[in-house]
C-alpha cells in the first residue's frame, strides 16, 4: 500500500506543468477542476499511504524511493530521493487534506479574478513544493522544497502585483527568507563536511555514533535554526509575515497559516536528534519561541485588520510548537502544528468569508454587528477562536496543553510561565476579533451593507468541514489524565522522535496544569468580553491612559522602522557612496588617470616628431653630446 | 582520413563570414537568414562533440595537429571535459543572438553578422587551442570584432566603452605576451627544441620564484577578463553601451575565457605560484561577490545592473575554482555554463524591453507585467536561475560552488553565501520596480507582448534551464576525470618541487619524464573509476 507514495508530490507537479502550457486556452471551470482534482488524488494517495504505514514494521522505516542520483561531484552526493515515515505521512496529511479544502474554497473565493488560472497554477505549484519539503529524505532535497515554497510564497503574496504594496510585500518575504536559508545551507556544508551526506538516516546514525561533538552539533543546530527563524517567523526574521497578508487569503490559509510557515516546525523536528544531542540548541529553540509567541500575541491585541490580528496569532501559535520542540517534546509540537493547520486555516477562510461578504472590508472597526447577516460563517468562526483560544474540548486545547506541561515537566519553568501568559493574550485577542467583528453595533460602511451576503456553498462547506476538524482533531492525542496509552499521535511518531528523556509528572500536577491554562483562557474571553460587548469604552480609556504603550504595541514595536534603518536604507546609502566615491572616482579615475597620462606623453613625445631632418640630428646630436659627457665624467 | 570535426566546428562561422563578402549588403533579409542556418549548422556540429565525446580519458580529444609556422609554433587543437561545454555554450547561444538582433540592428547588418561569425570563431579558438601561440592569436583576435561591435552598434557612449574595453583587455594580454615569450625562450633553453605545446609546459616545472611573475603575467590577463575584483569596471559600460547580442556573447562567454584561462594555463603550469597567491586571490572574489552585488542593487540602468550582477556571479565562480576540490571546480564549471545561459537570457530580456521603449532606466518602467504576460513569465524564470532557485540550473551550479568554498576554507565561504541573499535582493527588486507595480509611463500601455520570434529564442534557454536543473548528471558526468586530472596535476607538481626545493641551488626549471606522467595518469585513471 506503500508502493506509490512517492508519486504524491507528482500529481500536483503534473498539474502545474499542464496549467503553464494550456492554462490560457482551458476553460476556467475545467482549471479549477484539474487544480483541486490534483491535490484531491495526492491526499487519496497520503491516505493510502498512511494506513500503509500503520500496517509496517518499524524496522522497515522509512521507506525510501530513490528516484534518480541528482548532484553528484566529488564528495557533494545528492539524490532526488523521498520517503515516508510517520513524520512525513503526517505532514503529506495534512498538506493534502488542508490544502484541498483550501483549493475548493479558492474557487469561490477568486471566481472573479481575472488571474484566475495563474492562480491554481501558483496554488498547485505550492502544493509541489511543500510536498516535496515534507517529504525529501535528504536536506538538500528538503531545501529544494523549502526554496519552492519560499518561491510560491512569494508569487502568491504579490499575486496581485500591480499593487505597490503586494509587490512589496513579496519581495520582503522572498528576501528575509533567503537570509534564513542561506544559514540553512551553511548548516547542510556543515554537516555534508562532517558527515558526509545529507541523508536523513545517516545523519541520525553518525550523531548517535559520535561522528560529531556537542559543540559542532549546536552550530549546526543554530544554523538550522536560523533557517527556521526565517521561513516559521519567528525572532529576528518574523517581519515578512504580518505583510504578507497582502496576498488573497485562501493563500494565507494555505501557507502563511498552515503549511509553509510550519515548516521550520517540521525541520527541527525531522533533526531532532541532533537538537537533543546539542542540548543548548534545543535550549535556545524554547526559549526564542516562547519569547516570540509572547512577543507577537502583545502586537496582534491592538491591530485593527482582521487578517493581521490572524497573521501575528500565526506566529505566536508557531512560537508555541518551538517551545514544544525545545524541551524536547517534538511529539507535542507535531501535534500542534497538526491542530493549528486545522483551526487556523478554518480562522482565515472564515475572515475570507466575512471579507468576500464585505467586499474586501479588513477593518474590523468598520464590522461589527455580522452575525445574523453570516449564519454559517459565524458559528465556524466561532469554533475556530474557541479552538485556538484554549477551551477543552477542542483540538487547541489539547495540543497546547501538552506542549505547556512538557515545558513545565522539564523544569523550564520561565518557557511554561510565558506560554501561559501568552494563552491569556490569545484568548482576548481572538474573542476581542470575534466581539469587533460580529458583536455590537454595525459599523460597516453603507457601500459594504448592500452588498453583504452569505458566501457561496464552494466556500461555506470547506468552513464546516474544517470546524469539525478543529474540534475532533484533538483527540488523536489526549493527555495522560484521560487515559494511558491514548496519545495515538505521539505513539505514531516514536519510530521518528528519539525520544531522550520522558519526565513523568504526578497525575496531580497534570490536573493542576489543565485547571491553570483553562483558567486563564477563560480570563482572556472573560476580559475580551468585559472590554468589547460590557463596557466598550474601556479600551478608549486604557488607550488614553497608556497612549506611548498603545501607540509602541500599535506600531509593532517599530520593528520595521528599525531594521530598515539598519539594514535596507544603510545598505543602499552606503552602496551608493561607495559606487560613486570608489567606483567611478578610483578606480574608474585611475583608468582614465592612466588614458589621460598615456595621452599626455603622446603628445609630448609628438613635438619631438616634427618630420624635418634636420630636427632629428639636432637631437641625435644633443644625445651624443649628453651620452659623450656621461662617460666621460 | 577522419573528419577535422574540430576545425569544421571552429572555422565554420569564419567561412561563414568570408561567403558574406559576396552577399549583395542589401538584401539584409537573406543575409540573416543565411546566417541563422551558418550558426545552427555549427551547433549541430558541435553536439558530435558531446555525443562522441569519450567521458572516461583526461586526454584531449578530436584532435588535429599540423605544421604551420614552424619553431614550435603549430596548429594544434583538442578538447577535454572542461573545453566542450564553454564550446557547446558558444555555439548554442550563437543563433539566438542571431535571433535576437533580427530586428534590434538595423543598419550595416552585414557587417555585424561578419564580427559576430569572427568573434565566434576568436572564442571557439580560444576554447580549442592546446599551443600557446595558436591560443595567444585567437586570444587577440577575438578583441576586434569585439571592439567593433561595441564601437559601431553601440549606444552613447560607445567610444569611451570601447577604448576602455580594449585598454583594460590590452593591458593584460601584453604581458601574457611576454610571459609566453619568456616560457618559449626557457624551453628552448632547457631542451633544445621549440614548443609552444602546452603539455610540454605541463611538464616542465618551474622555479617558484620564477612562477610569480609568469603567474602574475597571465592572472592580470584573465582577471581582467573575468572581470575580477579590482580591474572590472569596464564590464558596466561594455555592457551599456554594447548592442543586445554583444552584450550577450560579453556575459555569457567571453567572460568565460577568463576562468578557462586560469584552469587551462595558469593552475596547471605556475601551480606554486597559485599557491601563493591563493589568499590574496580569495579575498579579491569574495569582495567581487559582495562588493559587486552591492552595486547592483543600486544601479538605475537595468544593463548595468546585469552587468555588476555578472561580476557578483563571476566572482563566486572564481571563488570556486580557487578552492582547489573536485566540488569547486566541478561547481565552477557548471556555474559557467548557467551563468552563460541566465546572465544571457537576462540580456535578451532587457534587450527585448530597451526595442519597444528605447531605454533601460529602471524608473521609466513600471507595470510592464500587465502588458507582457508571457514576457513576465519568461524573465522571471531567468531572475529565478539566476538567483538560484533549486529546480533552476543556478542552484546546482551554486551549491556545488558554495560547497567547494566551504570545504576549503569556512570564513570565505560564510562571506559569499551572502550572495545568495543580494542576488534575491537585486534582481527581484528590479523586478518589482520594472515589471510589477501600477503602470506609471503611458509608453508602458504600447507595449506588445513577446512576438513569435521572440518566444523561439527564449525557449532553448529556458527548457536549458530546467534540464540543468533538474537533471545535471547529463553535464557533470563528462566532466569528472578532466577536473580530477587538472586536481593531480595541480597537487602533483607541488609534490616535486617540494623535492626540488630540498636542493641547494634550485634551477629555474626541471622537467618531468615522460615515462613517469604516463605512469602517474595511468593510475589516475584507475582511482578516478
Amino acid at each position: 500500500m506503500t508502493d506509490y507514495f512517492w508519486l504524491i508530490p507528482f500529481i500536483p507537479a503534473l498539474s502545474t506543468l499542464i496549467l503553464v502550457l494550456f492554462g490560457q486556452k482551458l476553460p476556467k471551470k475545467y482549471v479549477s477542476f484539474q487544480a483541486c482534482f490534483a491535490v484531491f488524488a495526492s491526499f487519496a494517495i497520503s491516505v493510502i499511504s498512511f494506513i500503509g504505514l500503520l500496517q509496517t514494521s518499524h524496522e522497515h522505516l522509512p521507506i525510501i524511493k530513490n528516484l534518480f542520483s541528482w548532484i553528484h561531484a566529488g564528495s557533494f552526493q545528492a539524490d532526488l530521493a523521498l520517503q515516508l515515515d510517520p513524520l512525513s505521512s503526517i505532514m503529506t496529511l495534512v498538506v493534502t487534506g488542508v490544502g484541498f479544502l483550501i483549493h475548493v474554497y479558492s474557487v469561490g473565493y477568486m471566481a472573479d479574478d481575472e488571474g484566475y488560472t495563474r492562480y491554481f497554477t501558483y496554488l498547485n505549484l505550492f502544493t509541489f513544493a511543500m510536498l516535496i519539503l515534507v517529504m525529501g529524505s535528504n536536506l538538500v532535497v528538503m531545501f529544494v522544497g523549502w526554496e519552492g515554497v519560499g518561491l510560491c510564497s512569494y508569487l502568491l503574496i504579490g499575486f496581485w502585483f500591480d499593487k505597490h504594496s503586494a509587490a512589496n510585500a513579496g519581495k520582503k518575504a522572498f528576501i528575509v527568507n533567503r537570509i534564513g536559508d542561506a544559514a540553512f545551507l551553511l548548516g547542510i556544508f556543515f554537516i555534508f563536511t562532517h558527515i558526509g551526506s545529507g541523508e536523513f538516516s545517516v545523519i541520525n546514525a553518525a550523531i548517535g555514533g559520535g561522528a560529531i561533538t556537542q559543540g559542532l552539533a549546536t552550530l549546526i543546530a543554530i544554523l538550522l535554526f536560523v533557517g527556521a527563524t526565517g521561513k516559521s517567523a519567528q525572532i529576528p526574521l518574523y517581519i515578512w509575515l504580518p505583510d504578507a497578508m497582502e496576498g488573497p487569503t485562501p493563500v494565507s490559509a494555505l501557507i502563511h497559516a498552515a503549511t509553509m510557515v510550519t515548516a521550520g516546525v517540521y525541520m527541527v523536528a525531522r533533526m531532532n536528534v541532533l537538537f537533543t544531542f546539542s542540548g543548548s540548541a534545543n535550549s535556545l529553540v524554547a526559549i526564542i519561541g516562547a519569547v516570540t509567541a509572547v512577543f507577537a500575541a502583545t502586537m496582534a491585541l491592538t491591530q485593527n485588520d482582521i487578517k493581521r490580528v490572524l497573521a501575528y496569532s500565526t506566529i505566536s501559535q508557531i512560537g508555541y510548537m518551538f517551545i514544544g520542540c525545545g524541551v524536547g517534546a517534538y511529539a507535542a509540537g507535531m501535534f500542534h502544528l497538526f491542530t493549528h493547520a486545522f483551526f487556523k486555516s478554518l480562522l482565515f477562510l472564515a475572515a475570507g468569508s466575512v471579507i468576500h461578504a464585505l467586499s474586501g472590508e479588513l477593518n474590523m472597526q468598520k464590522m461589527g454587528g455580522l452575525r445574523k447577516y453570516l449564519p454559517l460563517t459565524y458559528p465556524t468562526f466561532l469554533i475556530g477562536a474557541i479552538a485556538i483560544a484554549g477551551i477543552p474540548f477542542l483540538s487547541g486545547f489539547f495540543s497546547k496543553d501538552a506542549i505547556l506541561t512538557s515545558a513545565y515537566a522539564n523544569g523550564q519553568y520561565l518557557v511554561w510561565a510565558l506560554g501561559i501568559f501568552c494563552a491569556v493574550l490569545t484568548a482576548f485577542y481572538m474573542f476581542r476579533l470575534i466581539f469587533l467583528t460580529f458583536f455590537g453595533n454595525e459599523r460597516l460602511e453603507p457601500e459594504a451593507k448592500k452588498h453583504l451576503h452569505e458566501s457561496p456553498p464552494a466556500m461555506t462547506i470547506p468552513l464546516v468541514l474544517l470546524a469539525f476538524f478543529s474540534i475532533v482533531a484533538g483527540y488523536v492525542g489526549l493527555p495522560v489524565v484521560v487515559g494511558k496509552d491514548l496519545n495515538f499521535f505521539g505513539r505514531f511518531l516514536e519510530p521518528v522522535i528519539h525520544q531522550a528523556h520522558e519526565v513523568h509528572l504526578s497525575l496531580g500536577t497534570e490536573w493542576m496544569l489543565i485547571l491553570i491554562s483553562i483558567a486563564v483562557a477563560v480570563t482572556g474571553i472573560f476580559i475580551a468580553w468585559v472590554f468589547y460587548i460590557k463596557n466598550p469604552k474601556i479600551p478608549k480609556n486604557i488607550v488614553a491612559r497608556f497612549p506611548g504603550l498603545y501607540k509602541l504595541l500599535y506600531n509593532k514595536y517599530y520593528v520595521d522602522e528599525i531594521y530598515n534603518t539598519l539594514f535596507v536604507n544603510s545598505t543602499i546609502k552606503g552602496s551608493e557612496i561607495v559606487y560613486d566615491h570608489f567606483d567611478l572616482k578610483v578606480i574608474d579615475g585611475v583608468v582614465n588617470g592612466s588614458a589621460k597620462t598615456t595621452n599626455f606623453f603622446g603628445k609630448v613625445l609628438s613635438y619631438f616628431q616634427t618630420g624635418y631632418i634636420k630636427d632629428y640630428a639636432l637631437i641625435f646630436l644633443l644625445g651624443v653630446i649628453l651620452l659623450l659627457g656621461y662617460l666621460l665624467f | 582520413m577522419e573528419i577535422p570535426i574540430l576545425s569544421i566546428v571552429t572555422f565554420l562561422p569564419l567561412a561563414g563570414a568570408l561567403l558574406f563578402i559576396f552577399v549583395n549588403r542589401d538584401k539584409e533579409n537573406l543575409l540573416r537568414y543565411l546566417a541563422l542556418i551558418i550558426s545552427i549548422a555549427t551547433f549541430i556540429v558541435s553536439l558530435y562533440l558531446y555525443f562522441n565525446f569519450n567521458a572516461q580519458t583526461p586526454d584531449p580529444q578530436f584532435v588535429e595537429k599540423g605544421p604551420w609556422i614552424g619553431y614550435g609554433i603549430n596548429y594544434h587543437i583538442g578538447i577535454d571535459g572542461i573545453s566542450l561545454y564553454l564550446i557547446l555554450l558558444t555555439t548554442f547561444l550563437m543563433p539566438i543572438v542571431i535571433l535576437s538582433s533580427w530586428t534590434y540592428i538595423q543598419k550595416r547588418v552585414k557587417e555585424y553578422l561578419i564580427f559576430m561569425f569572427l568573434l565566434q570563431t576568436g572564442i571557439v579558438g580560444v576554447f580549442v587551442s592546446l599551443n600557446l601561440f595558436l591560443f595567444y592569436v585567437f586570444w587577440e583576435a577575438m578583441l576586434i570584432p569585439m571592439y567593433f561591435l561595441i564601437g559601431i552598434w553601440g549606444g552613447k557612449r560607445k567610444i569611451y566603452a570601447t577604448v576602455k574595453f580594449v585598454l583594460f583587455t590590452m593591458l593584460g594580454s601584453l604581458l601574457m605576451l611576454v610571459a609566453i615569450f619568456y616560457l618559449y625562450n626557457l624551453f628552448y633553453k632547457a631542451t633544445g627544441t621549440y614548443s609552444l605545446n602546452i603539455f610540454d609546459y605541463y611538464r616542465m616545472i618551474l622555479n617558484p620564484s620564477v612562477q610569480v611573475w609568469l603567474f602574475l603575467a597571465f592572472g592580470l590577463a584573465f582577471a581582467i577578463k573575468i572581470p575580477m575584483f579590482p580591474f572590472h569596471t569596464w564590464l558596466p559600460d561594455a555592457h551599456v553601451e554594447a548592442p543586445t547580442g554583444g552584450s550577450v556573447v560579453l556575459a555569457a562567454v567571453l567572460l568565460k575565457l577568463g576562468a578557462y584561462g586560469f584552469l587551462r594555463f595558469a593552475f596547471p603550469m605556475f601551480p606554486d605560484a597559485l599557491q601563493k597567491f591563493l589568499p590574496i586571490l580569495g579575498v579579491l572574489c569574495v569582495i567581487g561577490i559582495i562588493y559587486g552585488g552591492l552595486m547592483a542593487l543600486i544601479q538605475k540602468d537595468v544593463k548595468s545592473l546585469v552587468a555588476y550582477s555578472s561580476v557578483s556571479h563571476m566572482g563566486l565562480i572564481m571563488l570556486a575554482i580557487f578552492a582547489l576540490n573536485m566540488e569547486g571546480i566541478v561547481g565552477g564549471i557548471y556555474q559557467m555554463l548557467n551563468h552563460g545561459l541566465s546572465t544571457g537570457a537576462l540580456f535578451l530580456c532587457v534587450g527585448i524591453l530597451y526595442e519597444r521603449s528605447h531605454t533601460r532606466m529602471i524608473k521609466d518602467f513600471g507595470g510592464v507585467s500587465k502588458q507582457m504576460p508571457i514576457f513576465s513569465a519568461f524573465f522571471m524564470v531567468c531572475i529565478l536561475s539566476s538567483v538560484g532557485l533549486p529546480g533552476l540550473n543556478g542552484f546546482v551550479g551554486e551549491i556545488l560552488c558554495l560547497f567547494g568554498v566551504f570545504k576549503a576554507n569556512k570564513i570565505l565561504a560564510i562571506l559569499a553565501v551572502t550572495t545568495i541573499i543580494l542576488a534575491a535582493a537585486y534582481l527581484l527588486w528590479m523586478f518589482q520596480r520594472v515589471m510589477q507595480g501600477p503602470i506609471t509611463n503611458d509608453r508602458v500601455r504600447s507595449f506588445k507582448d513577446l512576438n513569435l520570434r521572440e518566444i523561439i529564442f527564449l525557449t532553448p534557454i529556458v527548457i536549458l534551464m530546467f534540464w540543468m536543473g533538474i537533471y545535471p548528471q547529463t553535464f557533470l558526468r563528462k566532466m569528472d576525470v578532466s577536473v580530477a586530472n587538472l586536481l593531480n596535476q595541480v597537487n602533483r607538481k607541488e609534490v616535486i618541487f617540494t623535492k626540488v626545493k630540498k636542493e641547494n641551488n634550485p634551477p629555474s626549471y626541471i622537467l618531468m619524464e615522460k615515462e613517469i606522467k604516463k605512469d602517474s595518469t595511468a593510475k589516475e585513471d584507475k582511482e578516478s573509476q
